[in-house]
């Protein structure tokens, strides 16, 4: 079900969906419902994909946007899938760095459009 | 003088290079306009013209050319002399030569060539001579798209109109054409040059004439483009462009057999192309070559086409099961494209060439596959790709033998003698009485034969009954197929018996029942003059039929197929109707399912019996005839025993035989037409049953059948409105005169003539006193029914009696009273011309006779005026008796008012104040002591009632004021009453809001339950004229709601009349005003916890508002996207992923500034 609300995000260097690039799938979402738990871990295309942060912020902005508040959202890189995944990961799930990023004008207008629904 | 100054003005202003094209094109219609009216000839323009057509600056030349011939062509229809066309044609085919000025040179001989004979045309030498000067001077493919487009233009119009004058040039012209086409690209021009094509070979059809010279070189030419296939997709056009291209391509391919030796190789060898398309047009090509080159010519070719269409269905079959394959027996089948072409073919050279047939038979793969069949058992043990086969194959044999009856001879000499034998029977003459000796069926079927044999007995009904219709007298008997059918039938239908015996226990969609049931039907389907399916045979399957349904208690799969099937055969035999089988038909079928109506003895539910029994009546209007007479028969009898001695049982079986009268069998009448009597004998008949009921037992079938008691009488009372509304004026009269004289000769009505009564009176003394009056209730009711659905034309007799009628038993709360009362108001002429006029009734009397008992009020009706005196309301306060009969007023008032209203009556006004003073009753009289002493309660409900009938008033009724019952109905009646009513509206909630005290706060919502069915019943495009005004109103009016639960629905279509404003740029203009009130109303509507569709709905109006300026909703963004997160935790999944979309839309407003 989760899903559903992410797999239309478009990468930010393609036109195509997370889900048609296989950087998202159903099995790597985790989702408990009683404990108000979400897990996403996704799989850069490369694995010196300098955009996984970005991936990894429209997910995060995504969810925060379709899930109740209560949810708390863990966002990982697959493990071995990026070169530099502990920062990635630590990045991702910084509140405060997320915060920030969302500060910067650029960045938001960037996970907008990715974000922006695709007709058909 | 001046007008020869301002058209040469024109003539130069077109000939200047620095004009635009518009000016241009409006100089040449300027100078056209001149020469139609005959301001001057064309002779004088080509004197005054001739410097700019002979000059040697090639660009003014070239202008004056264009010039001249665009006027030739808008000049196509004024007669010219044949002298000028002659010297006009002759000055364009010189000028083909002057390539510099080519393009109006072309024009040129192309307006003139285009002339019809009535208004003077080229002559066959000129056109000789265009012809030949285009042959010498064109270089077709060395010029532009637009110049090669009108070149070929003019090539098609020389070979069309003058075939007989280009024809001698022959060879000349061949070649000429070949080199003017070779290498066109263009899909515009190619399309004319296969239109080309295809006159050339109608003009050479001579297999040693020119074309047949060049055949080969065309050809090459023209198979260079199979198959239409664009490299550069421009969009959408293309799809029809191709369309239209291939089909020019497909004709020119089969313009002449002349390209037989090119085209067939280059076809097949195109059907080997992996892309599907290629081999789809390829197919497509091949039928309908085939079709035109006749057989001859394709018989060199047979033995490569079976071989490829055996590739593309027998080898490699693509089909795929569809969705109703359980339905048919596991072998619904749907084919693709390719399949379905090469089907064509197949179809297409055994029609042209009948020894083709041999290659289908003697196919050794085919026959070994029939071999294989008997390997399996069950229809499920075959595995798909043999399931595929075997679908085509039956395909294919079926196709071989729908012909003719020779190529059904010998698809069955091949084919049936096997697929017997591996059902068992023999072909053989058998042993006679084999059917009715008890032999044991095989205890194993082979689905996979019964398939196929199955495909072949339809084939071969098909090429019967095609024979049939054409050869009334011919004898079957003498074809093989028909002997060996005639042999094995007997044997046939009773394995089909045995199938269909063996799967009756099988409740499921299971094969054997489809075939069992199909193969019968197929036998039963023969014309009559096939012996085969003789008549005792035919008896015997529609008996096993018969039985099969009769013993049905469900509608299983078999029921259902089988019914359907006797249907099928039905109809079949009534296309003969004196034929013996339509008499065996009616005997056997028929008879046996009218004569289950009435009887309550057969296994079969009784739905199950008038479900077969119109079905069955369905093939025949006599059929249909004695279906209704059962039926109408059933329906009195029951009528007796349940009203006589009430028997509730009976009052059951009499709600469905009625449902089935009214919902199927009338509307069926109705469609065919022509059946009046029917609905009338039919309302004449109950009528005549009422009055000869002694004893009305009602209450003791009140007892007996409880909640069945209403439905009973809904479903006499609707069978009545529908006879009655489908009878003309004059049946109808006659039923009314027929019930007023049942409803007079009862008692208790007031109008009885006094005598003969002696009888009931004694009744009445047996009876209670409340049964009485309930069936005074119940009479009045089915009167009531008769009076809505009467049309306006019909008059009515003793009008006064009858209203009088209808207004007490309202006040007693009846309410189909007040549905008689709206339709006569509705339908009641305004006055009556003609002297018998005294009886009769018109709108005003009627008016007159109904204003006082309801709008007492109405004369002190004024909001504004304080109570009065007389028959106020102050005085229905003092006991709740009264108080039920102001709510009957209600009632009565709302109906009355839907009929005046759409009628467009101005009465309308009076009875909407009189509702609106019952709404605002306290308002009025605050002051009154008396309010204390009445029931709260009893108020709200009166209040209530009042606000209801708004809804009445606007929305559409099934029961009565329909079109089905010939209601007067005005155009836009809705949108007229919405803006009359509404600054009513807007002004008593100014003064509501005025009066903000308690106890006024029920009054106060009522007016806005009021409001809201107005505005929400209302079509949406009227209320957003006034949406200004509307949307403040309508959101108090949603708070206020919105305070009661049971006011859901209602708040569900004004959020929906929101929704609509929403959208429109109109409503939004309204919206902009209150977007923050919208806002938090809405917010607060997305938790509303006792509807869905209200959460869902509020939060998609939520969605809308960000249409809304930036400016005004920007400061209510955050609180949106707090007050939604709330939805994202919703129990339904509807309501959650409209929450997203919600959220997704706001937050993207201003993207720069995310903040959760």
């Amino acid at each position: 079900m989760l899903l559903q609300h992410i797999r239309d995000v478009k990468d930010p260097e393609h036109p195509y969906s997370l889900e048609e690039l296989k950087v998202i799938t159903e099995d790597a979402i985790e989702v408990d419902d009683k404990r108000s738990y979400v897990r996403v871990t996704f799989t850069p295309t490369v694995e010196h994909c300098s955009m996984a942060t970005v991936i990894g912020l429209c997910l995060r902005v995504k969810l925060m946007r379709s899930l109740p508040p209560r949810f708390k959202v863990d966002i990982r890189v697959a493990p071995g899938s990026h070169a530099s995944e502990a920062a990635v990961n630590k990045q991702l799930n910084d509140k405060e760095r997320v915060a920030a990023a969302l500060e910067n004008p650029n960045l938001v207008d960037m996970v907008d459009e990715c974000l922006a629904p695709s007709y058909g | 003088m001046g007008e020869s100054v301002q058209w040469i003005k024109h003539i130069e202003l077109y000939v200047s290079s620095t004009a635009t094209p518009s000016e241009q094109a409006a100089s040449v219609d300027a100078v056209a306009t001149l020469l139609k009216k005959g301001f001057f000839t064309l002779e004088t323009l080509v004197k005054e013209m001739e410097m700019y057509l002979t000059t040697t600056d090639s660009i003014v030349r070239s202008r004056g050319n264009l010039l001249l011939a665009e006027l030739l062509d808008k000049l196509a229809s004024k007669p010219l002399s044949s002298s000028s066309i002659h010297s006009l044609v002759g000055f364009f085919t010189e000028r083909l030569a002057d390539w510099k000025a080519l393009r109006g040179a072309i024009v040129g001989c192309l307006a003139l060539l285009r002339r019809k004979v009535d208004v003077g045309n080229v002559t066959n030498s000129d056109a000789k001579a265009v012809a030949e000067s285009f042959l010498q001077n064109l270089q077709v493919q060395s010029l532009g798209q637009h110049d090669r487009k009108l070149s070929f233009q003019l090539l098609e119009c020389l070979l069309n109109h003058y075939p007989g004058a280009i024809g001698d040039l022959g060879d000349n012209l061949v070649y000429g054409i070949c080199e003017a086409v070779d290498g066109e690209k263009d899909p515009e021009c190619l399309l004319l040059v296969f239109q080309i094509v295809e006159c050339l070979g109608q003009i050479y059809p001579d297999p040693s004439g020119p074309l047949a010279n060049y055949a080969e070189d065309m050809f090459e030419i023209l198979g260079s483009y199979f198959p239409i296939h664009f490299t550069h997709p421009k969009g959408e056009v293309d799809d029809s462009k191709r369309e239209e291209l291939s089909r020019a391509l497909m004709l020119a391919f089969a313009s002449t057999p002349l390209f037989e030796p090119f085209s067939i190789p280059l076809l097949l060898e195109k059907l080997s192309s992996s892309l599907p398309s290629a081999k789809v047009e390829s197919f497509k090509y091949l039928s309908y070559c085939t079709a035109k080159y006749g057989p001859e010519r394709m018989a060199s070719h047979a033995e490569v086409l079976w071989s490829s269409v055996k590739e593309a269905t027998y080898i490699s079959p693509q089909c795929t099961l569809t969705k109703e394959s359980e339905l048919l027996g596991g072998m619904g089948f749907q084919d693709s494209e390719v399949m379905k072409q090469s089907f064509i073919l197949l179809q297409e050279v055994i029609q042209q060439y009948g020894d083709f047939i041999s290659l289908v038979l003697g196919d050794n793969d085919i026959n070994v596959f029939i071999n294989s069949l008997n390997q399996y058992k069950e229809m499920d043990d075959i595995p798909s790709l043999a399931k595929q086969r075997l679908h085509v194959v039956g395909h294919i044999l079926s196709t071989c033998a729908k012909p003719s009856p020779a190529l059904c001879n010998k698809v069955f000499n091949s084919f049936f003698p096997l697929l017997m034998e591996s059902l068992g029977i023999s072909v053989e003459k058998s042993f006679n009485g084999y059917l009715d000796e008890d032999c044991s069926p095989p205890a194993e079927f082979n689905f996979a034969a019964i398939y196929l044999c199955i495909e072949l007995l339809a084939a071969c009904r098909y090429v019967a009954v095609s024979l049939d219709s054409s050869t009334p007298a011919l004898e079957f008997s003498h074809q093989t197929w028909s002997t060996m059918l005639s042999n094995s039938c007997k044997s046939l239908v009773k394995t089909f018996f045995s199938l269909l015996r063996s799967m009756e226990a099988d409740q499921s969609a299971s094969s054997g029942v489809y075939f069992g049931v199909k193969g019968l039907e197929i036998l039963a389907t023969f014309p009559e003059s096939f012996l085969p399916a003789s008549n005792s045979l035919y008896e015997n399957i529609l008996s096993e039929f018969v039985r099969t349904v009769t013993s049905g208690s469900t509608e299983t799969f078999l029921w259902t197929l089988t019914l359907k099937a006797l249907t099928e055969i039905g109809l079949f035999a009534n296309k003969h109707p004196e034929s013996a089988k339509a008499v065996i038909f009616e005997k056997i079928v028929v008879e046996k399912f009218v004569s289950l109506i009435p009887s309550g003895e057969s296994a079969m539910p009784s739905s199950l019996k008038l479900k077969a029994a119109f079905e069955i009546g369905g093939t025949k209007k006599d059929f249909m005839l004695k279906v209704v007479h059962a039926l109408s028969a059933a329906i009195y009898t029951n009528f007796s025993a349940a009203y006589d001695e009430g028997n509730h049982e009976s009052g059951k079986v009499m709600i469905q035989l009625l449902d089935t009268y009214t919902e199927k069998v009338l509307p069926w009448f109705l469609k065919i037409g022509g059946f009046e009597e029917i609905p009338l004998n039919f309302a004449l008949g109950i009528w005549e049953k009422i009055e000869h009921t002694k004893y009305l037992n009602l209450s003791v079938l009140e007892i007996a059948m409880g909640a069945g008691y209403q439905d009973l009488l809904g479903a006499i009372m609707s069978a009545i409105k529908k006879s009655v509304g489908s009878c003309s004026n004059e049946s109808q009269e006659i039923i009314i005169n027929k019930a007023f004289g049942v409803l007079s000769s009862s008692t208790g009505f007031g109008f009885e003539s006094g005598s003969s009564l002696v009888k009931e009176e004694d009744v009445k003394q047996n009876l209670n006193p409340g049964d009485s009056s309930c069936k005074h209730e119940w009479l009045t009711s089915l009167f009531a029914s008769v009076i809505i659905a009467l049309r306006p034309q019909t008059s009515i007799p003793n009008g006064k009696m009858i209203i009088q009628l209808f207004i007490k038993s309202l006040l007693n709360g009846h309410v189909p009273s007040a549905h008689a009362l709206g339709s006569l108001v509705n339908k009641l002429p305004l006055e009556i011309k003609g002297m018998n006029c005294s009886g009769n009734l018109t709108l005003n009397k009627a008016l007159d006779m109904i204003t006082p008992t309801f709008t007492g009020i109405s004369h002190h009706d004024n909001v504004s005026q304080s109570n009065g005196s007389g028959i106020d309301f102050s005085s229905l306060r003092l006991n709740t008796l009264r108080m039920q009969s102001g709510i009957n007023t209600a009632i009565g008032l709302a109906w009355i008012g839907k009929g005046l209203l759409m009628r467009g009556h101005e009465k309308v006004k009076d009875i909407t104040m009189a509702l609106l003073s019952l709404l605002m009753l306290d308002c009025e009289g605050g002051d009154s002591k008396e309010l204390q002493i009445i029931d709260e309660e009893d108020m709200h409900q009166l209040r209530k009632t009042a606000a209801d009938a708004f809804h009445i008033i606007l929305s559409d009724s099934g029961e009565c004021l329909s079109r089905a019952y010939h209601a007067t109905i005005r155009p836009l009646y809705k949108q007229r009453f919405f803006s009359t009513i509404m600054p009513i509206f807007l002004s008593l909630v100014i003064k509501s809001d005025a009066l903000l005290v308690s106890p006024t706060y029920t009054s106060r919502s009522m007016l806005y339950r009021a409001f809201a069915h107005v505005v929400s019943d209302t079509p949406v495009i009227a209320v957003l004229a006034e949406s200004k005004k509307i949307v403040p109103i309508l959101l108090d009016c949603l708070s206020v709601l919105s305070k009661d639960v049971a006011n859901k629905e209602i708040i569900y279509n004004v959020l929906l009349v929101i929704s609509g404003i929403l959208v429109e740029k109109n409503g939004q203009e309204a919206a902009v005003e209150n977007a923050p009130i919208i806002i938090n109303l809405l917010i607060d509507l997305t938790t509303y916890q006792h509807m869905m569709a209200i959460r869902e709905t509020a939060i998609q109006c939520l969605v809308a508002m960000t249409e809304l300026p930036y400016t005004r909703i920007y400061p209510l963004r955050t609180k949106v996207l707090q007050a939604t997160s709330k939805a994202l935790d919703d129990p339904k999944r509807i309501v959650r992923q409209e929450a997203v979309r919600c959220r997704q839309s706001w937050a993207s407003i201003a993207s720069r500034t995310l903040r959760f």
